[in-house]
């Protein structure tokens, strides 16, 4: 019996993230990988795809040490004297996706440089009991 | 890309005075102080009889203020129930899509005269809630939990550009610098002082407390300094455009009635709009905006223009990057150039190629759904020669740009301007 597979929507994604897996799509049509996951291809326009997981290996394409941060990063304890660091990761496998970058020194954002290789690290916060789990990266 | 099938004239613009000024004015003020400051700037006069309909920008007055179908409320306030009151919403770039929609209605021949509004009134909430609101311009799938904030996109584009060109932290100081030089000479702006300007009253005002005095040279000292404090690198506070409440109002009319209205009309001969993939993750180059380059190509195309016939322009420096990028972006200047140009005093206001002579986001201020609007309304003023104190630029401007952008980058507006 083949496992069911699970649709290609958001849901899935983070479910995948949840159980600190992360997973991609893969068009069978033209090989193109999807990460955030994707149903349609637009590539060739078709919904043809195939679940595949990231080797989490990737390169820093782009990132920013905040400051001033969203809500649920003040009450994570960030801010003015302890910034954190947002970046956009190239995947070695091709796609590009948003995490956090931790294990870096965010108050000296000179040292963090683009194209610094990392791999995936899931980040745990503990929320009014319950663990969320966050896609994030630290150097590798 | 068609010419548009009918001429489309700017016979008014106004707006008014940038600021925080909630509690004291709403949207409803604003936007009548914008229409009776675009009233007054048309020649023969214009009357609501004479208006087939309202086109509002707005970004987010749901959330903002808690007010959701802004157009009619807008519409009524200037006599123009029960005519046509659309609102329009791409961000930062709302009315600029208001603009354009009424250019393409007006060309099509469903309306002749179309007023357009852009209005925002932001400081209803807290800095912490305006943060928030904005980051619902940006992903909030994906990058908002990462943590990403709208200056926190900026910033990452930012390491992205210094990355690749070389960009510093000094070519983004230059960029605020000029724009406050021009601020202080836009007495709708809301910040009406140069940096050089804030940097001796903050020394005053230590001395006068007795503290130590700190020893800046130059703006650039002043900006690396504490009092310059770091929101998400490479970006300081003075990168940053402000949280701003204000309203911009335009008239709009086909060729065979805009002589009504004036005897010197500024013709819209050129839009564009282009879309981009909402996260950053999801884009191709991470050191330009796809949808500026899109929205230029058609506006160039439409027009006949290219990027040396543009005169000045106002672009969308939500943040100091955001200018560097849109200045190569908008085919000015090579990509990884531009700073160089800035480092040469093209873009001031006695440079070869103005930008922002208004002030810019960063000193005039940046209601968002009203920016787009506003951005028209300096172009009006440059082209009649009427920009107030020592603004006016020193030559004869016949043609000029407006580029609106949106978010993040997922939209851009461009429009350009011909006497
Ligand atoms: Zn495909």
């Amino acid at each position: 019996m083949s496992e069911i597979v699970k649709d290609f929507t958001i849901e899935s994604y983070l479910e995948y993230i949840r159980n600190k897996k992360l997973m991609g799509s893969k068009c069978k049509d033209c090989g193109e990988t999807y990460v955030p996951v994707r149903k349609l291809c637009t590539k060739c326009n078709t919904a043809n795809m195939e679940w595949v997981e990231m080797s989490g290996k990737g390169k820093v394409a782009a990132f920013t040490s905040i400051t001033v941060g969203t809500p649920f990063f003040v009450e994570k304890g960030y801010g003015r004297n302890k910034p954190y660091c947002f970046s956009v990761i190239k995947l070695d496998e091709g796609p590009m996706v948003s995490g956090q970058l931790v294990g870096v020194d965010e108050s000296k954002p000179e040292t963090i440089s683009v194209d610094m290789p990392v791999k995936v690290k899931f980040l745990e916060t503990e929320i009014k009991g319950e663990t969320r789990v966050d896609l994030g990266f630290e150097p590798a | 890309m068609a010419k548009l099938a009918r001429k489309v004239a700017l016979v008014g613009a106004g707006m008014s005075k940038f600021g925080r000024h909630f509690p004291n004015k709403r949207n409803p003020d604003l936007w009548i102080d914008a229409w009776l400051d675009a009233v007054s700037k048309v020649d023969n006069g214009i009357n609501s009889k004479d208006i087939d309909a309202c086109y509002v920008g707005n970004y987010s007055s749901d959330l903002f203020n808690h007010q959701g179908h802004l157009g009619p409320q807008m519409a009524n306030l200037v006599g123009l129930t029960p005519k046509p009151a659309p609102r329009f919403e791409g961000a930062c770039a709302s009315s600029g899509i208001a603009l354009r929609q009424a250019v393409i209605a007006i060309a099509s021949g469903v309306h002749d005269v179309i007023a357009v509004s852009g209005v925002e009134c932001m400081t209803e909430l807290p800095t912490t809630g305006v943060t928030d609101v904005l980051a619902t311009a940006s992903d909030s799938l994906f990058e908002y939990p990462a943590g990403a904030t709208f200056p926190g996109l900026y910033g990452t584009l930012a390491s992205a550009h210094m990355h690749k060109y070389g960009t510093t932290i000094e070519d983004l100081m230059r960029v605020g610098i000029k724009n406050h030089e021009n601020g202080r000479e836009n007495p709708y702006a809301q910040m009406q002082q140069s940096i050089k300007e804030m940097m001796e009253s903050k020394k005053a005002r230590l001395e006068k407390e007795g503290k130590d005095i700190p020893d800046w040279k130059d703006e650039f000292d002043f900006l690396k300094s504490r009092s310059n404090p770091m929101i998400a690198y490479p970006l300081r506070l003075f990168d940053c455009s402000l949280i701003t409440d204000g309203a911009a109002c335009l008239f709009l009319a086909a060729d065979n009635v805009a002589k009504k209205f004036t005897d010197t009309p500024i013709w819209i001969t050129g839009t564009g709009q282009g879309s981009a993939a909402l996260s950053l993750h999801d884009r191709d180059d991470l050191t330009s905006f796809i949808a500026s380059r899109e929205a230029a190509r058609q506006a160039y195309q439409m027009s006949g223009l290219k990027p040396k016939d543009i005169q000045i322009c106002e672009v969308h420096d939500c943040f100091t990057i955001a200018e560097i990028v849109a200045l190569e972006d908008l085919g000015f200047y090579e990509r990884g150039k531009a700073v160089e140009a800035i480092k040469n005093g093209e873009t001031k206001r006695d440079g070869v190629l103005p930008i922002n002579t208004s002030g810019g986001l960063k000193s005039k201020g940046h209601p968002v759904g009203a920016t787009g609007a506003a951005h028209a309304v300096e172009i009006f003023k440059q082209m009649r020669g009427i920009a107030e104190r020592n603004r006016q630029v020193k030559f004869d401007v016949e043609k000029a740009m407006t580029h609106n952008l949106g978010g993040s980058g997922g939209t851009c507006v461009v429009h350009i301007y011909e006497k």
